[in-house]
């Protein structure tokens, strides 16, 4: 009701809006709507999508996924690679009571020349050295630690290079995004007492203290909960920015983001942390002679996680069935305007890894029928399908609620999974309960629809391998939620992590893909696409479509010409 | 007057104290934790993390003894560090505390003056036509949605008109007080209407009881004008259960209004609660909660106090 009259009072205000959004003029101010403040900009405490969006333009990770999907260097000069000699796999000596030691990898890097704190002290291999002490300690607070106790020693060359020894091989060796540096001349004081640094850093203390940022802007005021403003940044070693000052807003309320942006408030919407799809779609209708909305489907992955300790649900054959009873294609054309691209499986199409051949699971009530006729689920008439004990086909799918285009998306898959003689109930949880209880502890007794965000080329191990299958013994702290624990996936993924040869390594996730297309722990749904709401005068932005935000190359940011 | 007094304010702290507790319960009876969510969302997260993040903020401790670890710290002036802003709770509080007591007070005390004069006027003509007019407008106004409200505020007077900001705070360094204003005014305008409705049917239903007293007849017998015996006579006794009411309000001079804030970008404590809560961040959390019991507390004891100040018979009583 109140998103009717929402709806409707939108259309109607819209339509005799006069153009009140300034023009770009002379403009060297930007300011930009996000749905989220963060809160705290320390780079490595906490995992925040609107932290990275803010500091994109504050600092550069070494390496990135660039708009392409190919890792590339920011902060260092040169990407290593085997065949460039800045990567060197080595045998690691073998642990008390083993005969062979394990693989280990050196990875040399040099930090770009000029690179510079924002009060001038140069960016150095003392920043890196610090970084790893941070991350390293226990007790710091800082969120994923995994890469940090990897790195067994860091060998310094010089003031710039340095080399990296990790204790274990993995493909992605090159790519060490998460490694957020941090200016020791400024942070080792509030280190002195590791349990107290997360409280002390001066990212939190400090905020606009100029020496915390590298990147073309540093942080010049921080509202919390209402904005951040930015400037460039003097010693800003790349090129010169366009905008002297970039104001990233905080509005939480899409309609009132919305209603900011036509009002000139704001100047552009975040796809990142921006409006829905749906209120996207609708904007580009109403305003497209002054927006360019972009769509880029990325590695948001919306699918159906299946309980499979659920007796109905451990038959592949009906999971399989339920699959083919979606008619995704048409879902997603009408309800998203066909932006959103159907998935085969967890591999985005335009990463390099992706299988062209899997199953389709193009929609086919007729096969969805026969693998249940299949699997003793016969069906009487057009009613519900029934086994020899009489227990009907009667399943519950779980999402969040208050998400409106799941909540559309669930009402689909009910009526089409119907046709097929399954009887889905709905049943939905505020996001907290949902992800903080009844996921995390695989207490959904049958389907959960929910999204996942990856990166490039990003090992499953997390949510297939049977290690991650969350238990009370590992504290629920794996994300396999389907329960899903197959040896070959196992066995695949193990592989996949420690191949280098590329041809290999392809061979590898197709075989992966093609498990998991057959198995189907997981109903994959379609790839999200975010819309960028981007006025006309303002150029350079590219949707990555990836977790690295676009404001990482927002030097590249401008006003267009005449 | 004294001994009332005491003993009120003594059953006040008593009261807080209860509610620190139970705050402190029902946060840590949500469920999940931040570490879960925070695992839910990020596939690099280990086990090894969680197991030692949780450890680092105290989850893994059973709630009563984070509980008492709190309260002897908080007895000696110490309400702890927010989880989620790295800062001292009290610290991250100040600035929205500040924030939102404008907003706030000045909207209850708009509200207030002009919902008096409104509801008077419409008691002293009840059943005229201007009277239903006015009961019309408040069950309009009561019925209003305050996001809708305030779309509507934003959409006319920044998008279409273009005179007021969309936003409740300026984002230029320094802002002027005119500039601090003009961004004010429509989360002003948008509290004010949306409570206008309410103040006025309580002011109403008190004075058209009040005017059907035999002290009201008394006074027109006397002789008294009409206007002295609505504003001096019926309106005093009419404000008993109104301070009842704005005393309750007053509890949200500290808790913010979320929806509002939310609308309008408003850095105030709605929001900064909410956040708390959801983000399981106890000290921040309770400590705000705890301002606002206090503050009502505080407010009703102001108001008995009132109650004796308009009504000389409380007082000997």
């Amino acid at each position: 009701m109140f998103r009717m009259l929402l709806a409707a009072t939108l259309s109607v205000m819209a339509m005799v809006a006069g153009p009140a959004a300034a023009g770009p003029g002379a403009k060297d101010e930007l300011v930009i709507g996000i749905t989220q403040f963060p809160s705290t900009l320390h780079p490595n405490i906490e995992s925040m999508l609107a932290k990275s969006y803010v500091l994109g333009m504050t600092r550069r990770p070494f390496t990135v996924y660039d708009k392409d999907w190919k890792l590339v260097c920011l902060l260092c000069t040169e990407l290593p690679t085997i065949e460039n000699g800045l990567a060197k796999p080595v045998d690691l000596p073998p642990e008390e009571g083993k005969t062979q030691g394990k693989r280990g990898i050196e990875v040399t890097y040099t930090i770009q020349p000029g690179a510079k704190w924002g009060d001038g002290v140069p960016v150095t291999t003392r920043d890196v050295v610090f970084t790893w002490e941070v991350g390293r300690h226990p007790m710091s607070g800082v969120a994923s630690a995994e890469f940090y106790r990897r790195v067994t020693r860091i060998e310094v060359k010089d003031e710039r290079t340095f080399t990296f020894h990790v204790d274990k091989l993995s493909f992605e060796f090159a790519s060490i995004g998460g490694f957020q540096l941090l200016p020791a001349h400024l942070e080792r004081e509030a280190f002195a007492d590791p349990a107290q640094y997360r409280f002390r850093t001066r990212f939190d203390t400090d905020p606009t203290n100029p020496g915390l940022h590298f990147g073309p802007y540093r942080i010049v005021e921080v509202a919390t909960g209402s904005h951040i403003a930015l400037e460039r940044n003097p010693h800003w070693y790349g090129p010169k920015p366009h905008f002297r000052r970039i104001v990233v807003r905080a509005i939480e309320n899409t309609a009132a983001l919305e209603a900011n942006l036509l009002s000139g408030a704001v100047d552009y919407v975040a796809g990142e942390l921006g409006l829905s799809l749906d209120q996207g779609m609708a904007f580009e209708q109403r305003h497209r002679d002054r927006y360019a909305v972009q769509y880029k489907p990325g590695l948001v992955y919306e699918h159906i996680d299946v309980n499979l300790d659920n007796p109905i649900l451990a038959d592949r054959r009906v999971r399989q069935a339920l699959l083919l009873g979606i008619d995704r294609e048409k879902l997603t054309q009408t309800l998203f305007g066909g932006r959103q691209p159907v998935a085969r499986g967890a591999i985005h199409p335009l990463d390099w890894v992706h299988a062209d051949d899997l199953p389709a699971y193009a929609f086919d009530p007729k096969q969805a029928g026969a693998l249940l006729d299949d699997a003793g689920w016969p069906r009487k008439g057009t009613g519900i399908r029934q086994n020899a004990a009489g227990d009907r086909l009667a399943l519950e799918l779980m999402t969040t609620s208050g998400n409106r285009a799941r909540e559309l998306v669930q009402q689909v898959l009910q009526s089409q999974w119907r046709q097929i003689g399954v009887e889905v109930k709905l049943r939905n949880e505020p996001p907290r309960v949902f992800f903080g209880e009844t996921v995390s502890k695989r207490k959904f007794p049958a389907l959960a629809m929910f999204a996942w965000l990856s990166s490039p080329e990003g090992v499953p191990r997390t949510t297939l391998h049977s290690d991650s299958i969350p238990r009370p013994t590992n504290n629920f702290a794996g994300q396999n939620y389907p329960g899903y624990a197959v040896p070959e996936m196992d066995r695949l993924i193990e592989q996949i992590e420690v191949e280098l040869d590329r041809d290999r390594r392809r061979q590898l996730w197709h075989a992966q893909q093609q498990l998991y297309a057959r198995d189907l722990p997981v109903l994959p749904l379609f790839f999200r696409a975010d819309p960028f709401v981007v006025p006309k005068w303002l150029q350079g932005i590219e949707p990555t479509g990836h977790q690295y935000p676009t404001t990482l190359w927002v030097e590249n940011w401008r006003v267009a010409g005449p | 007057m004294s001994r009332f007094l005491v003993h009120r304010l003594l059953q006040a702290a008593l009261l807080v104290a209860m509610m620190s507790f139970v705050c402190y319960a029902l946060i840590g009876l949500m469920p999940g934790d931040p570490i879960d969510l925070m695992l839910s969302s990020d596939p690099r997260l280990t086990p090894e993390d969680a197991i030692r993040l949780k450890a680092i903020h105290g989850l893994d401790r059973p709630i009563v003894e984070r509980y008492l670890a709190w309260l002897a710290k908080a007895l000696s002036g110490e309400f702890g560090y927010s989880r989620l802003y790295a800062q001292p709770a009290s610290a991250v509080l100040g600035p929205r505390l500040a924030n939102t007591a404008l907003l706030m007070g000045v909207s209850l005390t708009m509200a207030a003056l002009i919902a008096l004069p409104i509801a008077v006027a419409a008691a002293a003509r009840a059943g005229s036509g201007f009277d239903r007019a006015v009961n019309a407008l408040c069950f309009a106004g009561i019925s209003v949605p305050t996001f809708w409200l305030a779309l509507v505020l934003i959409m006319i007077f920044a998008v279409q008109l273009g005179w007021l900001p969309a936003a409740g705070l300026p984002m230029a360094r320094d802002p002027s007080l005119v500039e601090r204003g003009r961004h004010l005014i429509l989360p002003l305008a948008t509290l004010t209407l949306a409570a206008i409705g309410g103040h006025v049917r309580y002011v109403r239903a008190a004075m058209i009881e009040a005017l059907g007293q035999d002290y009201i007849r008394t006074a027109h017998a006397k002789g008294l004008h009409p206007r002295r015996v609505l504003w001096r006579h019926a309106l005093r006794n009419a404000l008993l259960p109104y301070v009842t009411v704005l005393a309750l309000d007053c509890g949200a001079l500290v808790s913010g209004a979320l929806i509002t804030e939310t609308m309008f970008g408003y850095p105030g404590m709605g929001k900064l609660i909410f956040d708390a809560v959801m983000g399981n961040d106890y000290n921040l959390a309770l400590l705000a909660l705890l301002l606002v019991t206090a503050l009502t507390v505080f407010c009703n004891l102001l108001a008995d106090l009132a109650y004796a100040a308009l009504d000389p018979r409380i007082r000997q009583g």
